[in-house]
């Protein structure tokens, strides 16, 4: 390579001052307002949140070093009377729920956008994003409701007896068919939570750029390959992001989990048996906690919620982050 | 021409929603042919050659009618798959649309996977990428995401990934029209070796392009075949007035 001249010259011009006009331009009055203000909602909302979990975490330590913080999470036994806290069933309720939401609405939801997106005629598009929409306006009390008078009586027969039945080789399909318990709870969460993952991952198809759709076409792809090789992957990480918030509601829903899940605090690998959510503890306890150590313990189960929304979050996080990076 | 009629069309009519995009078009590319169609934008050019491998109804609204044989079979009879008919069909679009969550190798034999890779896809691959003249470049990083590649590199693995089905006639929408000057003249030759094995229809804007190569240019105005015959004749002596005019620059 010759041009060395050139090189030189190229930095000559830029090691000269830059002119007036752009150092103005970096001191510019609204440019800065705008960008402090916007600096400062955002802090607000951080410092919003760090208040939050200080001041929980300063309501659960006097319980927490009472009881310790391992054994509050890992210890099986709940009795407020005799000071014994210890959260593992109800981390257990919160998780299986979701996790049966999860299993249900997922490709229930996955699949109503794809269909809405790439395969229903125009005219039901319309009614049938309502009826979505509806569904997502629902307050929880009232699907709790639905779900104690409506689904359990249906889940204890013939849903329950017949999954026994079929499926009954399974530990999570075995005892005594009582309609309230987990499913039940897993159940009314996977309708609620519905709504949120068919939405955002329609919203998220719609992106698919046309063109990539019509590659896939031109190769001989059949509607259903084409969403399988073009729309999925492209829409992929949008639609974990859909399953995500999905769970986060789940994973915090109060009311409806409540009235349906039995309300004991119990660990079974059965399906059909009742047992307790986080949420569901600090909904029923709160009234009656008039000790410190009671308090401290439902602060604790609300910081060991928290923990578990963000670590599943982080964990979803990172499964999306390693599979796009496989490319780069 | 002495070669077999490949795609024979008579009396071609498209249509979106109530708009006539395509008038009447009857038009024949023999064997191995190039057939390259010009004419301004809105000329219904791009709407004909999606009538051919049946991409056009995929739109909402849009119909077409008419016949179109491809080997002497009608392409719109009512026991064709398109799905099928697709893939003896091959199309090229006018901007590069990889599949971007695919390796440059799935992307290859992403069409043959439709089929449930029978053959040696290392084999495809080489063959592929080697007719469209980008082996050399990709050969150390298959793995690696399409794009990383530039514009007209991502544009023959597009090309690559139509010809791994081995289809018999290739569409090109426009192939270079994204592309800078370097890049459309790599895909003008490899057009010159593709029609080795292939029939070949063209859009293009550009009128040089068509002139240096294609067997045959048709001139769109309005949705209407204005004029169809040998390149040379179209860009030296055509027959109408109004081709006249376009191919030396008076309107379009």
């Amino acid at each position: 390579m010759s041009p060395a001249p050139l090189d030189a010259s190229l930095g000559k011009e830029q090691a000269a001052a830059p002119s007036p006009a752009i150092r103005l331009r970096a001191l510019n009055l609204g440019d800065r307002t705008y960008a402090s203000a916007l600096v400062s909602f955002g802090g607000l909302l951080l410092a919003v949140a760090g208040v939050i979990v200080v001041s929980l975490a300063h309501l659960a330590q006097p319980t927490l070093s009472a009881t310790g913080p391992v054994h509050f999470v890992l210890g099986t036994d709940w009795n407020p009377v005799s000071g014994s806290f210890g959260a593992l069933p109800f981390i257990y309720g919160t998780l299986v729920t979701s996790a049966v939401a999860i299993v249900l609405a997922v490709p229930v939801g996955v699949g109503l956008a794809v269909f809405l997106a790439e395969m229903s005629p125009r005219a039901l598009r319309r009614p049938v994003s309502f009826a979505v929409e509806t569904l997502a306006g629902i307050p929880s009390v009232v699907y709790g409701l639905w779900g104690l008078f409506v689904l359990v009586p249906i889940l204890r027969d013939p849903v329950e007896p017949f999954l026994a039945k079929y499926l009954g080789f399974l530990p999570l399909f075995r005892g005594p068919p009582i309609g309230l318990g987990f499913l039940a709870a897993g159940v009314v969460l996977a309708i609620m939570i519905l709504p949120t993952i068919a939405s955002v991952s329609l919203e998220v198809l719609k992106t698919v750029p046309a063109p990539l759709k019509e590659g896939a076409l031109a190769l001989g792809a059949t509607r259903w390959e084409a969403v399988r090789i073009a729309s999925l992957p492209f829409a992929k990480a949008g639609i974990f992001g859909a399953v995500l918030l999905g769970l986060g509601r789940a994973l915090g829903e109060t009311m409806a989990v409540t009235m349906v899940i039995g309300n004991s605090p119990s660990i079974h690998a059965s399906l059909f048996a009742v047992g307790y959510s986080l949420p569901s503890v600090i909904a029923n306890e709160f009234a009656e906690a008039t000790t410190k150590l009671h308090t401290g313990a439902l602060a604790g189960l609300g910081l060991v919620l928290l923990g578990l929304a963000v670590a599943l979050n982080g964990l979803a996080r990172l499964l999306v982050g390693r599979t796009q990076r496989k490319l780069a | 021409m002495t070669a077999a009629v490949k795609i024979d069309v008579a009396r071609l009519d498209a249509w979106f929603g109530r708009v006539h995009a395509v008038k009447g078009v009857s038009i024949q590319v023999p064997e191995r042919g190039v057939l390259a169609v010009i004419g301004p934008s809105g000329c219904g050019k791009s709407t004909f050659l999606r009538c051919l491998n049946r991409m056009h109804e995929l739109v909402p609204g849009a119909r077409a009618a008419g016949r179109v044989l491809l080997d002497g079979d009608d392409v719109y009879g009512g026991s064709v798959d398109p799905v099928l008919l697709r893939r003896r069909v091959g199309m090229v679009f006018q901007r590069p649309n990889p599949f971007p969550a695919m390796s440059i190798r799935d992307n290859v034999i992403a069409g043959l996977k439709l089929n449930g890779l029978p053959r040696d896809t290392d084999e495809v691959l080489e063959r592929c990428l080697t007719q469209a003249a980008l082996w050399d470049e990709v050969k150390d990083r298959l793995g690696g995401s399409p794009l990383a590649l530039s514009g007209g590199q991502q544009q023959r693995l597009c090309i690559a990934r139509a010809l791994a089905v081995e289809p018999e006639v290739l569409l090109m929408d426009e192939p270079a029209s994204a592309l800078d000057p370097i890049a459309t003249a790599r895909i003008e030759e490899l057009i010159h070796e593709l029609k080795e094995r292939y029939t070949i229809v063209l859009v293009t804007h550009n009128m040089q392009q068509a002139a240096r190569t294609s067997d045959l240019t048709a001139f769109f105005y309005l949705g209407e075949l204005v004029e169809c015959g040998p390149t040379e004749q179209i860009f030296t002596n055509p027959k109408e007035s109004r081709t006249e005019d376009y191919v030396t620059g008076k309107f379009g």
